[in-house]
């Protein structure tokens, strides 16, 4: 199984990528929204993509926006991973197309908790 | 069992030197939650007579209980997933078609902690079976400390904790932001009723009989003769085709045979008789 990873902090990305690899899955990075775009036409569609809000180029609300215009990629699970925590970016971001939405600071657990909620598992 | 200012010191002080864990100030009823159990089980009486021993000298055995109620049993909602999964799919289809005529049921959360359980069950009820909102259907949810239950009713929950397992759908539908912190509706607030309870109570007052008992995650504080008794009481209160569930690495076997599983790999039980 392979998840996207986008996010502008490589400690982030880091952070994600460890507790992800500790799930079972191969992990792909990408420091924005047009990176992961790139990625996404470059190679085998990820069981997940877990995207931060804010990223210079693109951001993450514009890329789940892209990702669900598009045909080829609109049904990947997408879960937004920021430290945006207002009521009104939770109901922005899922109107949006994203299917979860986690708050930074988070820890392992709740990773592992939102991918249960949406059924996809590693390995 | 509320705890003394020095003695939740003294308890912030071992976790966190013992286990890393912090203790915030107003986290008393944390420790009185997952200690009093842990002193009843010893047969210490309260928690004051349980950290005076631990003062006077540190058995590691029992230091290790202490830490283990300390950091294990931490709750979110829809914990596990799975139970909920059998909820929606299996136990309340068929108990709204055995009650069909009665329109009425009646559930318990029994080890209702800080309320994600029963607010679990609040909005999976809601979400999944609409044609309930005709009938009548009693929440009632316990717990032996009056902190939790405190917590519990006013239904407000941080930022760390309406992270896990909350479906944001679930969180945007049921929650409003007040400051930092996130409140679950005042209708489902009231559709439960709140009470303290301690399970480990020879005989229980009259109540039920319940269709569906939540029995998660507190059985592991008390030794077999408690359990035992636990179980015979829910017994005596549950439907005779109602439904018990234990936590995930809980179980009747050796303990109670009058419960068989009801699906394999679930904690869900039910009466053998039934």
């Amino acid at each position: 199984m392979r998840a996207l990873v986008i996010d502008d902090s490589a400690v982030i990305r880091t952070v994600l990528t460890r507790i992800l690899t500790k799930l079972g899955f191969e992990v792909v990075q990408a420091a924005h929204g047009k990176e992961a775009l790139e990625c996404l036409r470059g190679g085998p569609l990820p069981a997940i993509a877990l995207v931060d809000w804010n990223m210079p180029e693109m951001n993450g609300y514009e890329f789940i926006r892209s990702v669900r215009q598009s045909s080829e990629w609109r049904d990947l699970p997408l879960m937004m991973v920021t430290t945006e925590t207002e009521m009104e970016q939770v109901v922005k971001a899922l109107a949006a197309g994203a299917n979860e939405y986690l708050m930074k600071p988070f820890t392992p657990e709740m990773v592992e908790e939102k991918l249960q909620l949406l059924g996809i598992r590693g390995g | 069992m509320a705890i003394s200012a020095e003695d939740f010191r003294f308890v912030t002080e071992l976790v966190r030197t013992e286990a890393a864990i912090v203790l915030d100030a107003g986290k008393e009823y944390l420790v009185e939650a997952r200690l009093g159990p842990v002193a009843h089980q010893l047969g210490l009486g309260s928690i004051a007579v349980l950290v005076t021993e631990l003062r006077a000298r540190r058995d590691p055995a029992l230091l290790t209980r202490v830490i283990d109620a300390m950091t294990t049993n931490e709750t979110s909602f829809f914990r596990d997933v799975q139970p909920f999964e059998h909820l929606k799919r299996k136990v309340f289809p068929e108990l709204i078609e055995r009650r069909w005529n009665e329109k009425r049921l009646s559930i318990w959360c029994a080890a209702a902690s800080s309320g994600q359980e029963p607010y679990s069950m609040a909005m999976l009820l809601r979400e999944n079976f609409p044609e309930l909102a005709m009938w009548r259907v009693e929440v009632l949810a316990t717990d032996i400390s009056t902190q939790v239950l405190a917590k519990a009713r006013e239904g407000l929950y941080s930022q760390l904790e309406v992270n896990r397992g909350l479906p944001a759908p679930l969180l945007v539908k049921y929650f409003h932001k007040q400051g930092l912190e996130w409140q679950i509706d005042a209708k489902l607030r009231s559709s439960i009723q709140w009470r303290e309870f301690n399970l480990a109570a020879r005989t229980y007052p009259p109540m039920g009989p319940f269709d569906l008992i939540m029995l998660r995650n507190v059985m592991i504080y008390f030794d077999v003769p408690t359990k035992r008794s636990i179980l015979g009481n829910m017994r005596r209160v549950q439907r005779p085709d109602g439904y018990l569930f234990l936590g995930t690495a809980e179980t009747t076997i050796n303990v109670d045979d009058n419960f068989a599983s009801d699906t394999l790999h679930t904690a869900c039980y039910r009466l053998k008789a039934a």
